[in-house]
């Protein structure tokens, strides 16, 4: 197997906020009843955190599980965990109406990070990034300037963004001009 | 004449000079300084040519509302027009050029328009330009355009950037003015979050120049004192240079900040556009002050009297020498009595009132200046600048009783409350008889979504003239405990409404009388506009164009409808006021863009095989908002020649194709064979896993909206395929049934597009190509055509589909996108041997119609149904229903005279227009030529040598071999034979290999 190469990989731009494209990452979309002992306990063994509460994010160890909507979650795990968490829900869930799929392709991730980090989304997103309408476990979906996109905290002033693949570049390049020195807002 | 004086000028920095340029005149000024200021210091006081009678023109204010001094600055790619110099802070080396005039400031051509006023009265060009018709388009339109306009249109593409930047806050405070700074502290005091937003670069608004003592100190003291309090508060945020531009809905707010306009420099955003939403908005935008309408009242030199005062308070520039004051209201005063401590001289205050007596009147008097009460200007002396004033009686015809020698007039027509805001999402006005003048109705504030007022206008946008009163009106919203700031109370004489001076003036008189400066439109225009039955001032807006263009009638909307209201014996609340609309004022539309532009003007969908498609002669097409390779040219090669290639090449030996854009959206559940089978025409449910099946998609008008290819994955699990245009939408179509109406159903979807890229190896040479990359059996015997099976190639992870949209073997794969371009290397590197080529989208477009396969988008435009294209072969007849088998059995649907599918061969063999209509005899009812069908896909086919088309065409399959006339865009017609649409491989042994 061929080392598997995310769309933009070692992208990186160092503003009043710093830009990074990050490596392949695996995401496995989880489709079913939230409030199913099955789907919690398929969940719950496979990759071993619950299903998070409207909104939420949850961190295990090198996992974690993102709410998408009332049917959908996002599990995000190694890119080389993949077959076996997909393999461990699938099982789990073969008695039950659910979909396991893999999708860690169809996405890119950056990590935004830096004191003014908020100011960076602020410029992009409709959505409130103020520490009290995203803290840390918050998961918004919402969009960056003309694209859909998630963001969530990952640190004391870390952020990560999550897009479609075919609109990496798009979304480096918003990012980056978000974060020009000199362009701080002096806001949060 | 204009200049500096020896002493005062509380903005600006007499150490720090700039040097700036006026219509290529070096000149100086001071840091602080506005462009006007400096230019008045400088002695400039020309500063553009009326739009319509290419009068001369001076600045007639010191803020916003400006009129007259707009400027051309800069140059190149930061050429702006329309500039106000009043709000242009002064930098070094700014550039600025005066508009409207040709071929110089001083000497105007158009100034012969002045001469002709009388011949262009309001609605001239509506009435001289009629007829004849055509002569609107090429004659007159054009002319108008050139001897009219403002500024410049900017010639080069924008050097600055700019962004934008939501905030969310639970008060939004507009205007830093003592009402403005009185109401951020009371909002700050609730705990929410506050943001206070000031158009200029200063805090305090008029107070520094215009109040007394507040809580016992300066009022510049005081507004020092606020902000640092302010400052101080965790919860409140401050900007100055952010207009407040429009409010919106749901407590949407935009504002305008300028961030290096006043410091031009590369690199850095030069304005933010604020998207604010708050939960309550705060109106302090204080309030401007009215002309007066009396003949030549737009002669340079003639000034608002708070203006007047500004520059000299502010900037340390004097208007003139010797100011009268003309006044109905006790505020101008203060003009009289700055001018005169400023040592300079002011012959007279005329006040158009009686025997007006206030605190102001009386001091003004003390310092000896001479008070005219109850008397006017009849008109102003001079052409190109003040020489002087004839006095009149108000209450006359305009008989002048004396003459004043001045060279400056500072005038005060009242104050009106700046309601844009307030108004602009559905605030209502009050007509304030006291204080002449509209103000918001407290009663009708604009409501939120839960019925409650979320505006609320405090100060003088209230209607609070004062300080004492605006301190306390803007205090009101303090919650208790918060101790509220104190002023002085002023005894002041009521305004009294003068809309016109004198009031008795005959027509020569009201024919100079400005009401709209930068449109020029006087007195007598409006009142030809009422006579001639303009009753609305909506239409007199549009008749006269009153309070258009990019002041948007700030000084003269009040005074133009009480004119108005006067020439039709209607009260002014009766006459209404035209509507407020954002911006307040003209905010660049680099803003609106904000990060909209160059390389992130759209998003650009990239494929992960784009890099390699840039580096190997991709001739791009959008397609959407993604890039594919139209074809690949090769060195010295013509678009049409590679395109010729790579339709031969794949036809011959092997192509490849990036197919990651067809859409992939999986379908999981018990329900999933159900849920298919009525999402297409044809039966999914009966599909065999690791089979593959053409599907045709209609919307429920049983239009064709997508096709594809469905693959059976397991008992539960399917696979479907959409055209590039249709991923997104047909999932958020299944979606949408899946979720409204069929929410019972037990089927799951997810759209995997971009976690494929997908990969066609196309031609008859395309299986040795795998074989040789090798790693899973592509044999005939083992992947027969229609089937898909999951393996390796070269080690790496596939899904080969064995569907074909050529005629040709043919294999597409699917394969992880972060291994798609690895594949996509080994593929090419092993096609070598057998010439192996990448082919585009127009060699895709050419392969298909050679076989006759439609293209959703080409065949279809939404009105064409799959029996139209002669599908019906899939469409199922079993089946119970689908979306669209009702729709398909209405009688227009089943219509034999509809337009049906056929193949089109030019007798010439050249290649059909695209859109070309077959035309049949005579004509319809609009007198156009009949027609019988029409062009949907042409091209010219290489591999058969002459020109192929699709087309459809009435009772076409019925009428094989029967000769059409096409017509051309030139005005000839081509024939064309109805043929079969298949033109290559009819019985399809190319692809079943």
């Amino acid at each position: 197997m061929s080392e598997p190469v995310s769309a933009l990989a070692g992208a990186r731009f160092d503003g009043f906020a710093k830009v990074e494209a990050l490596p392949p990452r695996g995401m496995v979309t989880v489709r079913g009843d939230f409030e199913s002992a099955a789907l919690q306990a398929a969940v719950r063994s496979a990759v071993g955190i619950d299903v998070p509460e409207t909104g939420r994010v949850l961190f295990g160890v090198g996992t974690a599980i993102a709410w998408l909507s009332p049917d959908e979650l996002m599990v995000f795990c190694a890119y080389d965990a993949v077959p076996e968490i997909v393999v461990g829900l699938q099982n789990a869930l073969a008695d039950t109406h659910a979909l396991v799929v893999d999708v860690s392709d169809a996405r890119a991730l950056f990590r935004v990070s830096g004191l003014d980090v908020r100011e960076v989304l602020a410029k992009l997103t409709p959505a409130d990034v103020s520490p009290n309408a995203l803290g840390p476990g918050v998961l918004r979906r919402t969009r960056l300037a003309q694209v859909p996109a998630g963001i969530w905290m990952t640190g004391e002033s870390a952020f990560e963004v999550m897009c479609f693949r075919s609109v990496a570049q798009y979304v480096f390049d918003i990012l980056k001009g978000a974060a020009i020195p000199g362009s701080e807002v002096g806001y949060f | 004449m204009t200049t500096r004086l020896a002493e005062g000028g509380r903005l600006i920095n007499r150490g720090r000079a700039l040097e700036f340029t006026f219509n290529g005149k070096t000149m100086t000024g001071y840091d602080g300084d506005t462009l006007a200021s400096a230019l008045l210091a400088n002695g400039q006081y020309l500063m553009g040519r009326s739009f319509k009678y290419h009068r001369p023109r001076s600045v007639v204010a010191s803020g916003p509302e400006e009129p007259n001094a707009l400027m051309n600055l800069g140059s190149g790619a930061r050429f702006e027009p329309n500039q106000r110099a009043t709000t242009t802070e002064l930098f070094e080396g700014l550039q600025a050029q005066s508009q409207n005039h040709w071929p110089s400031l001083e000497m105007d051509v158009g100034v012969v328009n002045n001469y002709a006023a009388r011949f262009l009265p309001a609605g001239f060009y509506y009435k001289t330009f009629i007829h004849p018709r055509s002569a609107w388009k090429h004659l007159f339109e054009p002319f108008i355009r050139k001897s009219a306009g403002l500024g410049k249109a900017p010639k080069d593409r924008d050097a600055d950037i700019y962004e934008h930047f939501y905030a969310h806050v639970d008060v939004l405070v507009i205007g830093g003015g003592i009402a403005g700074l009185t109401a951020a502290r009371a909002a700050a005091a609730g705990g929410g979050e506050v943001m206070l937003i000031e158009q200029s670069a200063h805090w305090g608004g008029r107070a520094p120049v215009d109040a007394d003592e507040i809580d016992g100190v300066s009022a510049d003291l005081w507004v020092k004192n606020s902000i640092e309090a302010l400052e101080e508060e965790e919860n409140v945020r401050l900007r100055t240079r952010c207009m407040g531009a429009g409010v919106y809905d749901h407590g949407y707010v935009l504002a305008y900040e300028r961030l290096t306009e006043h410091a031009p420099q590369d690199g850095l955003p030069r304005h933010r556009l604020w998207r604010i939403r708050a939960k309550q908005v705060v109106v302090a935008t204080g309030a401007i002050e009215r002309p007066l309408s009396f003949a030549g009242n737009d002669v340079p030199g003639v000034m608002l009297a708070g203006a007047v005062r500004d520059y000299a308070v502010n900037w340390g520039v004097s208007l003139g020498q010797r100011t009268v004051v003309v006044t109905n209201n006790d505020d101008a005063y203060r003009t009289a009595i700055a001018l005169t401590e400023a040592g300079l001289e002011v012959p007279a205050v005329l006040d158009a009132r009686i025997a007006p007596e206030g605190m102001l009147i009386a001091k003004a008097r003390a310092l000896g200046i001479r008070v005219e009460t109850g008397r006017g200007v009849a008109k102003v002396l001079g052409r190109a600048r003040v020489t002087g004033v004839a006095v009149c009686e108000q209450a006359s015809d305009g008989t002048v009783v004396e003459e004043i020698q001045c060279d400056a007039v500072a005038m005060s027509g009242g104050w009106s409350p700046v309601v844009h805001l307030w108004s602009h999402c559905g605030g209502k006005l009050i007509w304030d008889e006291a204080g002449a003048c509209f103000r918001p109705d407290p009663e009708k504030a604009p409501t939120g979504a839960s019925g409650e007022a979320f505006v609320t206008a405090v100060g003088a946008a209230n209607g609070a003239l004062g300080t004492a009163e605006v301190l306390a009106d803007a205090h009101r919203i303090a919650p208790d405990g918060v101790k509220a700031p104190v002023a002085a109370p002023e005894e002041a004489a009521p305004v009294s409404p003068v809309w016109m001076m004198p009031r008795g003036a005959g027509h020569k008189l009201r024919s100079k009388m400005w009401l709209d400066y930068q449109n020029d439109v006087k007195v007598s225009d409006v009142q030809l506009a009422a006579r001639e039955g303009f009753e609305s001032v909506e239409h007199t807006k549009r008749y006269t164009t009153l309070g258009m263009a990019t002041d948007q009638g700030k000084l003269s909307n009040i005074n133009g409808l009480a004119v108005l209201s006067d020439a039709l014996g209607a009260a002014i609340p009766q006459v209404g006021t035209t509507t407020f609309r954002p911006p307040y004022t003209p905010i660049s539309f680099g803003s609106i863009a904000g990060a909209a532009r160059a390389e992130t003007f759209q998003p650009l969908r990239r494929t992960p095989l784009h890099g390699w498609h840039e580096a190997n002669g991709a001739h791009w097409e959008p397609v959407g908002q993604w890039r594919r390779p139209y074809c690949y040219l090769q060195k010295g090669e013509s678009v049409e020649a590679a395109v010729e290639r790579e339709v031969k090449n794949t036809r011959e030996a092997v192509g490849l194709l990036d197919a990651s854009t067809l859409g992939t959206i999986l379908a999981k559940g018990p329900d999933a064979g159900r849920f298919l089978d009525m999402l297409y025409t044809n039966m999914m449910s009966t599909l065999q896993p690791g089979r593959c099946r053409y599907g045709l998609m209609c919307n429920e008008n049983g239009f064709l909206m997508d096709d594809g290819v469905v693959a059976r994955i397991d008992e539960d699990t399917f696979l479907c395929h959409t055209t590039t245009g249709g991923a997104e939408h047909i999932h958020a179509h299944m979606e949408e049934w899946l979720q409204t109406e069929w929410w019972d159903w037990m089927v799951y979807t997810a759209n995997l597009t971009e976690q494929y890229a997908q990969i066609g190896v196309v031609g008859p040479k395309a299986r040795e190509v795998l074989e040789l990359v090798g790693g899973m059996d592509v044999s005939k015997e083992a992947m027969p055509f229609m089937t898909w099976a999951d393996g390796e190639l070269g080690g790496i992870n596939v899904r080969v589909y064995r569907i074909s949209f050529s005629g040709e073997l043919s294999y597409e794969i699917a394969v992880k996108a972060n291994h798609g371009r690895a594949l996509w290397d080994l593929i090419a590197e092993a096609g070598r041997e057998f010439g192996a080529m990448p082919y585009g989208t127009e060699a895709l477009h050419v392969l298909r119609a050679e076989k006759g396969f439609i293209m959703i988008g080409d065949e279809t435009d939404g009105t064409v149904i799959p029996q139209d294209l002669g599908l019906d072969w899939a469409i199922s007849k079993k089946k119970e229903d689908y979306l669209g088998k009702r729709a398909q059995a209405r009688a227009h649907m089943t219509d034999p005279e509809r337009w049906k599918l056929v193949g089109l061969k030019t007798l010439d063999g050249s290649v059909l227009p695209d859109g070309s209509y077959a035309i049949a005899e005579g004509q319809n009812a609009n007198g156009q030529r009949n027609v019988q069908g029409r062009v949907t896909s042409t091209y010219h086919s290489p591999t058969l040598g002459h020109g192929i088309a699709m087309g459809l065409v009435r009772h076409g399959p019925d009428r094989m071999g029967e000769v059409l006339q096409f017509n051309r865009t030139d005005g000839g017609t081509v024939e064309a034979r109805i043929v079969s649409p298949v033109f290559y491989d009819p019985e399809g042994e190319k692809q079943n290999v």
